[in-house]
């Protein structure tokens, strides 16, 4: 099944897609400034699913919504940055340029899909909107291709259902249009806020299943925002681990389960109990809560938590480092002394 | 577990119905079947783990179970008395000695009663105490669940989600109860937090030798907590076991299916798991398939599933399960 006859299938290639450098997001509130990013560098290759994992508040959504330029400002701000997309910064991008590549070269599927559906409108003409703004296209064309994209996702009798409002649709189905939508216009970048978070596990099960099988026939890049480290182990090829607005652990998926590095990683992982788990083991839990991102401490954002804690984490800040030859980056001052503790 | 263990808890027959919305001003919609025909025990000092879907009537039951709810037809039995048969005062009494931890502990908790006002609150309505007495309890339950004791005069906006869920816990332990319905306690929290609390509630079940109905959807959790299980499909059970009994040898194809679908945090793991993919969603409960109410998405569904209603029967010792064919899925 193709998707767009006249762009064709993307070819899996590991040039880089998507980079990004120094990225820093601030909000300025009545309480003060709130550090949400604080200087977030990476690159993405094309075809990549990319798991950007981390408890709320930790700044994941928002990283990615500053890339898209929709933080809203005030009280937002994106305060330094660079974000490269087919070699133009997309933070250079005034308002009118920037909804030109929303939707066409990056597109978002949010984590509600009951409250991101306009409930006023047909589900059709939902997906027919995205279509006809991008491309060149009469709208009965626009409606032929939204038949045709939800019945990609996989919707029973998709031409009837155009017509349907979103209250019509299960939670499920709705995922799936909120997907078709973000499919229409074949993205090069396909961005998942906790996609599957409201959907209950049966149908977390299908959504993850539909998404690799359209990412195995169109190949765009996939970042994937969760809590669940679960749901990404099936899906991803790399994991980035956030805390507190940084990165503390990148890799890949290998790296990440089972080369833990990171103490933060090596409790997320500690604290998940596991279907194969031996009874009676205790859980690992991290004590405290995770920093107050008004008022962020000089050093490490972990060290208040952490049990490997020494001086020098309390006044400076680690710096993402490359361990062990490729791709594998820790964030920690003392991950060579650590480092045999969290590999199970 | 040990075999002769006395039960705490019995439940028979119970059904809940909620009126359905009106069709038309002279034609009621149908009832909401929330909780169809459920038997089940609970033993002294175990933990039953309750998990299904959204919507599969779940919660319905923990409620009813507290006489939250009045039980459409059924009847639960407390420590040997039936609920239905006492009347208001006797069951305000008896509700002393079961109580329940809500899900979400934002709404929960009254914003403008101090913590000291929200724990202390089952203590005026069901005791005497006067002011020393109970605040000294107060200062005992939180120091027990691990808060600060010094904390009863703060507001509950002040404490983070798991610190309210805390207070949660200490509001329901407040008059020494011996069963307890935790009510998805752990959903709305983080991850490196809900180990903290699911840690906290296993500590405290040790302490003082509680009984919990544990009522969740994370599969990985309930089996971390329970000593048997319960699956409930579209308002009725449709498997109960010990917990290594039902993740090692389910015998009902929905609970397979609900087991091959929970994310497992290991990519190795991850690749050689075999994954059941059910088709559909769950139907409407105010509008059940006829026969088994799971052959709508069901792989194996034959001619007689959309005919008869499989009956629930012990199919092996102590383990119950709700199928035509579970003879056949025996591994």
């Amino acid at each position: 099944m193709r998707l767009i006859p006249s762009c064709g299938r993307r070819e899996f290639n590991m040039k880089p897609l998507l980079e990004i450098k120094n990225l820093e997001t601030r909000f300025y509130t009545q309480d003060g400034e709130v550090k949400a990013v604080n200087g977030v560098s990476y690159s993405m290759k094309s075809g990549e699913i990319l798991g950007v994992v981390g408890e709320s508040g930790c700044g994941k959504s928002v990283h990615a919504l500053s890339m898209m330029q929709l933080i809203p400002d005030p009280p937002g701000k994106i305060t330094n940055g660079e974000v490269w997309l087919d070699g133009q910064d997309l933070l250079t991008l005034n308002e009118e340029q920037m909804q030109k590549v929303r939707g066409r070269d990056i597109a978002m599927i949010f984590q509600d899909p009951m409250t991101s559906l306009n409930p006023v409108f047909t589900v059709g003409f939902q997906i027919t909107e995205a279509l006809l703004l991008h491309n060149d296209m009469t709208k009965g064309e626009a409606n032929h291709r939204a038949g045709e994209l939800l019945d990609l996702v996989g919707i029973p009798g998709a031409k009837q259902r155009l017509n349907d409002y979103p209250h019509q649709f299960s939670g499920g189905m709705r995922q799936r249009a909120m997907i078709a939508m973000g499919l229409s216009c074949e993205p090069k970048l396909l961005i998942a806020d906790e996609p599957t978070t409201a959907l209950d596990v049966t149908i977390q099960a299908q959504i993850i299943d539909l998404v690799k099988k359209l990412q195995d026939e169109l190949g765009m890049a996939i970042m994937w925002i969760t809590h669940d480290l679960g749901v990404v182990a099936e899906l991803a090829h790399t994991i980035k681990v956030m805390y507190a607005g940084s990165f503390v652990e990148t890799g890949k998926i290998h790296n990440i389960y089972k080369e833990t590095k990171h103490p933060y990683t090596i409790g997320l992982l500690g604290s998940l109990p596991r279907l194969d788990d031996a009874p009676g083991t205790e859980l690992v839990s991290i004590p405290g809560l995770p920093p107050d991102l008004l008022a962020l401490p000089e050093g490490c954002p972990f060290a208040a938590r952490c049990e490997y804690r020494i001086e020098k984490c309390l006044v400076e800040k680690p710096p993402l480092v490359e361990i062990d030859g490729k791709d594998h980056e820790v964030a920690c001052w003392r991950w060579e002394e650590i480092a045999g503790i969290g590999s199970k | 577990m040990k075999t002769e263990m006395k039960k705490l808890v019995e439940v028979r027959n119970l059904k809940k119905y909620f009126p359905g919305t009106e069709v038309s001003l002279f034609q009621s919609g149908n009832d909401v079947k929330a909780v169809d025909d459920v038997s089940f025990d609970i033993f002294e000092k175990e933990t039953l783990g309750l998990v299904g879907e959204t919507g599969c009537g779940k919660t319905t039951v923990g409620r009813t179970m507290l006489h939250l709810y009045q039980p459409t037809a059924g009847d639960i039995l407390f420590d040997g008395v039936d609920l239905n048969s006492l009347g208001e005062r006797e069951l305000r009494q008896t509700r002393s000695r079961m109580q329940m931890i809500f899900q979400d502990p934002y709404a929960s908790l009254n914003p403008r009663m101090t913590v000291g006002s929200i724990v202390g609150a089952p203590l005026d309505v069901h005791t005497k105490q006067n002011k020393k007495t109970k605040q000294d309890r107060v200062q005992e339950l939180l120091d027990m669940v691990g808060l600060n004791p010094d904390f009863v005069n703060r507001y509950p906006h002040e404490f983070s989600g798991g610190q309210r869920q805390r207070i949660g816990i200490a509001r329901a332990l407040a008059l020494n109860p011996k069963f307890v319905v935790c009510d998805e306690p752990i959903s709305s929290l983080d991850v490196s937090i809900q180990a903290q609390v699911v840690n906290l509630l296993e500590e405290l079940q040790k302490r003082l030798g509680l009984t919990y109905l544990f009522i969740a959807h994370d599969l990985s959790m309930v089996r971390h907590i329970s000593d048997r299980m319960a699956v409930m499909y579209l308002g009725k059970i449709v498997e109960l076991a010990d917990r290594d009994e039902i993740f090692l040898n389910s015998l009902h194809p929905y609970t397979q299916a609900l087991m091959s679908a929970v994310p497992v945090p290991d990519p190795d793991f991850a690749e050689k798991k075999h994954r059941i993919i059910l088709d559909g969603d769950i139907p409407n409960p105010s509008n059940p398939p006829v026969g088994c109410n799971f052959n709508t998405r069901c792989p194996i569904a034959k001619e007689i599933c959309f005919t008869d209603e499989p009956e629930y029967r012990e199919e092996k010792e102590k383990h119950w399960v709700a199928c035509h064919f579970a003879q056949k899925l025996q591994p």
